[in-house]
């Protein structure tokens, strides 16, 4: 007659045993309210696993995309091309000079050599279409090489020249060869040269070094992201150098010396609103003090790093005061119980603690900062600036910037160029934020 | 010291105080006893504390004699802490907390607005409840505070201070093998007896300790109160407990606070045995705390 204490089967606790007065215990109620209850949750947890799905799902179809148009950029086609470097051409007076090798015309022996390839086209037109099947840029190779081994003027070389953006775009599969002819970059009669380079095996695929050691270029066969990069790198080196140590010493200031007024209150309400200023406020800034009234010159990573340092001051400050916080008063206690100074217990004790989370802090700023457009617009970073630079002064460009010029460039070239930058960007900001990781992994202490 | 401890087991016999006669506050007229000290370290005369508005220490004068062990009794939140932090400055850490009257180091006083406090708690060493040793190794942990006073010369002198000062907090043999570790890697009381190593490092005149063995089980708490004893030959000790087993077992003098006020100050013995005031005697028999 009994019935159980606890449900067989589910483990709740069962209802009254039969015989007690009908009045209604706590645990009834408990009982009837269960199934909603679990019911909510596994909604609730359905929902969760739906949005990480989806999200996910997003994160995927994103990078594919970003893969499938970029990979193709990592490679460059060639056309293999004996070339004869014509002494008279090149150096007519015999001296080997320099300045005269320079100037000397290495398109026309470039012309020449494909000339030779085809003997039988004799017509002004196709021989135009021939000679655009390579680059611009493949003089200035043969010039780099006369010029550091003056040793092959006069003989035959086999060179790999670089191939012309078209054809580039052919090899890789991005024109279409049975569409009309109208609608072709490259018309039939330069197909059939190109088929019969191929024939002879010509032209190859090769991997793109140049992407990442030119400068940026109106050619895409050109161009490359050392220059964009290496304005980065600058920008970033003294971004980090200004902002790491303003953040980290504004956040001990305000944390452990600042007396507590209206004065630091105001302060603070300031630095945290200050992250939610949109970036290029911060551009507009820079424009008007540091270049009008200042005088820094623009375009630079010097007046660059200063933007970016506004930029990132307020995330360094928050998240230095959060690790300032969560070190144990205990720890200052003792270092003071023994008499060292409030300097000494700051520097000696608090902040090699503190230090894990302060440096998380930057490298998120700074992976932030890495992919900062808005504001460096504003103070001249958007230039077409073709030589890497090498200096804090030089005129700039970064990362972020030369994606957006190239997406906004019409050749077919640069389709695939932008990509591969976005990829880079990418990984940057990728290996950043595992180096904060492993670095907060590394260094976390347990009392 | 232990027939003593056993006679505060005595009842009286009648029951405990109720909570609202506790609330209501004792009669109180002024500090009994004896609170001077022979040969005192330090002298403190009208001491008031306040947090903020909370008058948390009332006009309490105490000596610290040379070489004596003074224990500091009473219910939580009489302000027995808070009185021992006074004496080392550590109060000075606290918004709001507000210090008057005089307290005297050696015949200077400590309050003084020219005073530097950071040479004061080199002299005046404290020892915390819960043990915090640096998250350093253990060598580093002792040679710290001899480092950036200056007190040594050469390598060599700092090695033989570390182990001089772990062979007086007695943990020299112990450790000897592992200077290097990390201190947080000891047991509760090995911790404890590091910070003890670490506070005599700096050669104090007066360490105070803030329930030192709270934290502890009772073997590392009789090793701890062993080395006290051995302490005091060199240091003038002042101790807050909340056990008076252990007042009794270690101090030469006791102070019983109660809310604030110093109620009684006397021999260990006496106060033990034959309380003056009816608060301590209501106290040490256990009828509230």
């Amino acid at each position: 007659m009994n019935s159980p204490a606890i449900n067989p089967g589910d483990g709740t606790p069962g209802p009254a045993p039969a015989g007690e007065p009908a009045t209604r215990r706590a645990i009834d109620i408990v009982n009837a309210s269960l199934k909603r209850r679990y019911a909510q949750e596994r909604r609730f947890r359905l929902l969760g696993a739906t949005a990480v799905a989806l999200g996910l799902l997003f994160v995927a179809v994103l990078f594919l995309d970003i893969v499938a148009k970029g990979y193709t950029a990592f490679q460059q086609t060639y056309i293999h091309v004996p070339v004869y470097f014509d002494a008279d051409t090149l150096d007519p007076t015999g001296e080997r000079d320099p300045q005269t090798l320079a100037n000397a015309d290495y398109m026309g022996l470039v012309k020449k050599s494909l000339r030779q390839l085809f003997p039988e086209i004799k017509e002004r037109r196709k021989l135009r279409e021939l000679y655009s099947l390579v680059s611009v840029g493949a003089g200035v190779r043969l010039q780099q090489m006369v010029l550091d081994h003056p040793s092959v003027i006069g003989t035959t070389r086999d060179i790999w020249l670089l191939a012309g953006a078209d054809v580039d775009m052919l090899i890789k599969g991005h024109i279409d060869r049975d569409a009309p002819e109208s609608d072709r970059r490259i018309k039939d009669s330069a197909l059939e040269l190109v088929d019969r380079m191929i024939a002879d095996g010509r032209i190859e695929k090769r991997f793109n070094t140049g992407f990442f050691t030119n400068g940026t270029s109106r050619e895409p066969e050109m161009a490359g992201i050392a220059g964009a990069v290496m304005g980065s790198f600058y920008t970033l080196t003294l971004t980090l150098l200004f902002s790491f140590p303003i953040g980290v010493g504004a956040a001990l200031y305000l944390e452990e010396f600042a007396p507590k007024n209206r004065w630091t209150d105001l302060i603070e309400v300031n630095i945290n609103n200050l992250a939610a200023v949109p970036s290029i406020v911060f551009g507009l800034l820079g424009l008007a003090v540091f270049i009008n009234i200042f005088g820094v010159p623009r375009s630079t990573p010097l007046v660059g790093a200063l933007v970016l340092t506004l930029m990132t001051l307020p995330t360094i400050i928050i998240a230095s005061r959060a690790a300032l916080k969560s070190v144990p008063p205990s720890i200052r206690e003792a270092a003071l119980g023994v008499g060292a100074s409030p300097l000494q217990t700051q520097f000696h004790h608090v902040l090699p603690l503190a230090m894990p989370g302060m440096l998380t802090g930057t490298i998120i700023g700074m992976a932030q900062a890495l992919g900062e457009t808005a504001p460096l617009l504003m103070i001249g970073m958007i230039a077409f600036i073709v030589d890497i630079p090498s200096g804090f002064t030089d005129a700039a460009t970064v990362l972020p910037v030369q994606i957006f010029l190239w997406a906004d460039s019409p050749e077919r070239g640069f389709v695939e160029r932008t990509s591969a930058a976005i990829l880079v960007l990418l990984g940057f900001l990728f290996l950043m934020n595992l180096a904060a990781v492993i670095l907060r992994r590394r260094f976390e202490r347990r009392w | 010291m232990n027939t003593l401890a056993n006679e505060i087991t005595r009842d009286t016999g009648t029951a405990a105080i109720s909570a609202a006669d506790l609330a209501k506050g004792g009669t109180f007229g002024g500090t009994v006893g004896d609170i001077t000290a022979a040969d005192p370290r330090m002298v403190c005369r009208e001491v008031n504390v306040w947090y903020g508005d909370k008058h948390a220490i009332k006009d309490v004068s105490l000596d610290i004699g040379k070489n004596e062990v003074v224990s500091m009794i009473g219910p939580s939140g009489c302000g027995k802490s808070t009185f021992l932090r006074c004496l080392n400055r550590m109060n000075d850490t606290i918004d709001g907390c507000r210090v008057t009257g005089s307290i005297e180091l050696d015949g200077r006083e400590i309050y003084d607005k020219g005073l530097d406090p950071v040479p004061l708690r080199a002299q005046v060493g404290m020892v915390f409840q819960k043990p915090n040793p640096f998250p350093k190794s253990i060598y580093e942990n002792i040679a710290y505070g001899p480092r950036i006073h200056g007190l040594t010369n050469s390598k060599a002198e700092l090695d033989e201070l570390v182990e001089t000062s772990l062979r007086k907090a007695g943990l020299w043999n112990e450790v000897k093998d592992r200077l290097d570790q990390p201190g947080t890697g000891l047991s509760g009381g090995q911790q404890q007896r590091l910070c003890i190593a670490r506070t005599i490092a700096v050669s104090p005149e007066v360490i105070l300790m803030d329930e030192p063995c709270s934290a502890l089980d009772p073997i590392a708490t009789a090793i701890i109160e062993e080395l006290i004893d051995e302490l005091r030959e060199n240091y003038s000790i002042a101790i807050v407990t909340h056990s008076m087993q252990q007042a009794a077992r270690v101090s030469q003098r006791t102070a019983y606070f109660h809310l604030g006020d110093l109620v009684e100050v006397g021999e260990t013995n006496q106060i033990f045995t034959n309380p003056s005031h009816k608060l301590t005697e209501d106290y040490i028999t256990g009828r509230f705390g």
